[in-house]
This record gives C-alpha cells, structure tokens and sequence, in this order.
C-alpha cells in the first residue's frame, strides 16, 4: 500500500521539525521577531496532538459514552474564543454557546437521522469538530459586525425607532448584512472546492489511502453539512445578538448610544 | 389647556457624572418650547426621555398626566415625532420614505410634489430635513421634538425651517425644540426652558 496511514512513526515526525527548523531560521534572517511564536505554536500543537491523540484512541477503542464530553469540551472551548471576539456584545458567551450548540447539534442531528454518517465516535468526532470550529467563526463574525454596524449607524437605527418602528424592523437591514456576512465565507469555499483547495477531509481520506471517488462524497457532504450548520450558527447569532442590543423597549442598549449635544 | 409634559426630578446618569441631575419641568400642551443651553447640557438627553429613546435613571417623565413608561412605546413614539439634528434619509425614493400621503404631505413641509420620485439621498439638506418633518407627520402625531432642527442647514435653509416649524405649532402641534441658540429660542419660540449647566 501507498498510504500513509500507520505509516508513520514518532522519527518520521522528528524529522518533519526540521521543517520547522527552517521557520526558525527565516524568521532570524528577516527579523520577524517570530521565533518565540513559532516555538510556542510548535510546542502547542504537539502537545494538544498528543493529547487528542490520546483521547480518541480512548473513545474509539470502546470508550464510546465518552463522544458526548468530547463534543462538549469542543463547543466549550468554541465558546470561550467566540465570546471573547464579540465581548463588546452583552452576554456574548451566551450567545456563543447557543449559536454553536445549534449549529452542532441541529446538523449532526440530521446527518445521524437520516442515517447518512453512522453513529459511532470515528464519525460524530471529527464531523462535529468540523462543524463547532466554523460555527464558532461565523458566531463571531455575526457578533462583531451587528456590534460594529448598530453602533456606527446609530442615527439611522434611531431614526426607525423614532418612526415606531419595533428593534427587529428598525436593525433589520444591518442584521441581514451580518447574517450574510457570517454566510459568505462557507458559501465562496464550497464555490471553488477542489479547484483551488483540496479540503481537509478529503485530503485525510485521500493520505490515507481512499479512492478519490469515495474521497470526494464525504467532502460533500462535509461542504453541505458546514453549509448547513454555518446557515444555523448566523441565523442563531444574529437573532440573540439584536435582542442583546436592544432593550426590551425598543431602545438601542446605553453602550452603543454615546449621546452628545 | 394642560401640560403635555413634565420631567419630576428627573436624573440621567453618565459614563462617571450624572449628564442630568434633578431636572423638573413642564411642557405644556399648546405652542412651541424651546429648550434652551449651552452644548454639554443634557438637552438632547431631555429631549429624548419624551420618547423613551432613553430612560431616566431616577424619576419619571409623564405624558398627559401618566408616566410614560405606562404607554405602550410604540404607540406612544407614534405620537411623539422625533426629528433629529442631522436628517437621516433611508434608502429609496421620497415618496418610499414619506408613505402614501406623500403629495399631501410634501405640500405641507414646502416641498415640491416632483420631489416624491427623486432618490431621497440626492436632496440638499434642507429639503431632507424638510422630507423627515414630512415622515414624522405621516405617522399623525400630536407632538414634535426637533433638536437642533437648524443647525445643519444655511442661513436660506434655516429661516424656510424656521418658519415650517412655527407653523405647524400654530397649527396645533406639541412642539418642543432643543436649540444651543437663545436668539432662536427666543424669536421662535412661545417660551423658553433655560436649561443652563448643571
């Protein structure tokens, strides 16, 4: 066989640092100042690896009960960085939270009904992370643009209030910018799939000795899946992130109103 | 006939120090007020308490003897028009912006009818403050808050606005202004709340 799967040992991965090495050596030539970044990312991502690594070797030799506490420390972990883009929103954290859960939970959940993925920890992992790791991009996308786009329009958003418009009516068009905003990149990635990436799961299947023909139906549904779950994540984001802008009487939140007269 | 508003101690508070400190005043329901003071003071603050685009921190503003949080805000932004400093156009045409009385309503604000068809972002600004009087007045209100309605507009621009508003006061509106400008408070106005520093 030509695959690389369980071909490669602990040497082989010692010798691909000299890669790194290389990094190393351009960033002290150009003098990016990179050199300690570089160390930490390195020794970072060789110890979540390992660990990784690890727990799903744990989860797929039996310790299936554990997938949920899997998901569930990934959409934590998704939480906590997606909260901190949008901390300038109220409850950010929350709105995180559902967005990714959402996202997760709704696509998963379809994919396993209809019986397209099986239910088993070597499917529901990486499918899963998949997802969490996109819907968490596109919940602070959604998050940051409402944030930035209500405060900078302020008079506008004003104005419709002022006219007895209700806050849905009266964000509505800076909310469908975020939602779209959120949307686009998922939607230009699965535009040019294949031609200019290969993606990831595809490029794993194929490493790992599939045909390309069966390579290319996962990535399929891994596109349509994220598409899916993105689509959720946005529509979740961007409904809480108006209704944590607002007040429940319709007025623009005190943080986004800096009055001056 | 009655006041139309009043503030009851009414405080505001700020980043650090209150904006509005124990504010108390009546509006009453007939005519033009004008709110008067130096920039700093908190008048567009007061003026939007009247509204509810913001709330006091400590004591209430009423509305025909009630408080106006007991109105349903909607309704009660309906009839209590605000028209800010900078005109705000929305997208579209100004027909799109003023609604279906919009001949009517154009003829009222001093504008011409042939303006309806134009993008409402290519009219000067005075005739787009002019078109957000006419918006506000399609929703029927009884009352109109103007802050600095003329302080973005030239000296021509300014006297026409001038005399809209005194206008539709005469003809039976609430109207209260916020100006930063005594002479025009006190050329304009029926009376004038000095609002001074705090």
């Amino acid at each position: 066989m030509n695959d690389l799967s369980g071909r490669i040992s602990w040497a082989d991965v010692g010798l691909a640092l000299l890669l790194v090495a290389v990094a190393v050596a351009i960033s002290r030539m150009r003098r990016t100042g990179l050199e300690g970044d570089i160390a930490v990312a390195t020794f970072r991502s060789f110890a979540q690896l390992l660990a990784v690594g690890f727990v799903l070797d744990f989860v797929f030799g039996g310790g299936t009960a554990l997938t949920p506490v899997v998901l569930l420390v990934m959409v934590g972990t998704a939480t906590l960085t997606s909260g901190a883009r949008g901390k300038r929103v109220p409850g950010a954290y929350w709105i995180a939270a559902t967005s990714v859960s959402a996202a997760a939970g709704g696509t998963l959940g379809v994919l396993l009904l209809l019986g397209i993925v099986p239910a088993a920890p070597r499917a529901a992992i990486p499918l899963g992370s998949m997802i969490i790791s996109n819907a968490m991009n596109t919940a602070s996308l959604v998050m940051r643009r409402l944030r930035d786009d209500l405060g900078a329009h302020r008079r506008e958003v004003e104005a419709h209030l002022s006219l007895g418009e209700t806050a849905a009516e009266a964000s509505a068009s800076w909310h469908r910018t975020a939602v779209r905003n959120g949307m686009l990149p998922i939607v230009d990635q699965t535009k040019v799939v294949g031609l200019v990436a290969l993606p990831g799961a595809m490029t794993g299947m194929l490493l790992a000795g599939a045909s390309p023909s069966s390579a290319i139906k996962l990535q399929m549904v891994v596109m349509y899946m994220l598409l899916g779950g993105n689509a959720f994540a946005a529509l979740v984001a961007g409904r809480l992130t108006v209704s944590r802008l607002f007040t429940s009487d319709h007025q623009l939140i005190r943080s986004l109103r800096r009055v001056s007269d | 006939m009655g006041d139309r508003f009043e503030y009851r101690n009414v405080r505001v508070d700020g980043d650090s120090a209150p904006i509005i400190e124990s504010f108390s005043a009546r509006i009453p329901a007939d005519g033009l007020t004008a709110m008067v003071g130096p920039s700093g003071a908190g008048k567009t603050t007061l003026l939007r308490l009247l509204n509810r685009l913001d709330d006091p921190d400590a004591g209430e503003v009423l509305l025909d003897g009630r408080d106006v949080r007991s109105y349903d805000v909607l309704e009660l932004r309906r009839r209590v028009q605000y028209v800010g400093q900078v005109p705000v156009t929305f997208p579209g045409t100004v027909a799109a912006n003023v609604g279906p009385e919009v001949e009517h309503l154009l003829a009222r604000v001093g504008l011409d009818a042939a303006l309806g068809w134009r993008d409402a972002d290519r009219l000067s600004v005075g005739e787009a403050q002019r078109m957000c009087l006419a918006r506000a007045l399609a929703r029927h209100p009884e009352c109109l808050l103007l802050d600095e309605p003329t302080s973005a507009l030239d000296t021509i621009a300014k006297a026409g606005v001038e005399g809209l508003i005194r206008s539709l006061a005469d003809e039976g509106l609430t109207v209260v202004m916020v100006t930063h400008d005594p002479r025009q408070a006190s050329e304009l106005a029926d009376r004038v709340l000095d609002i001074g520093l705090r």
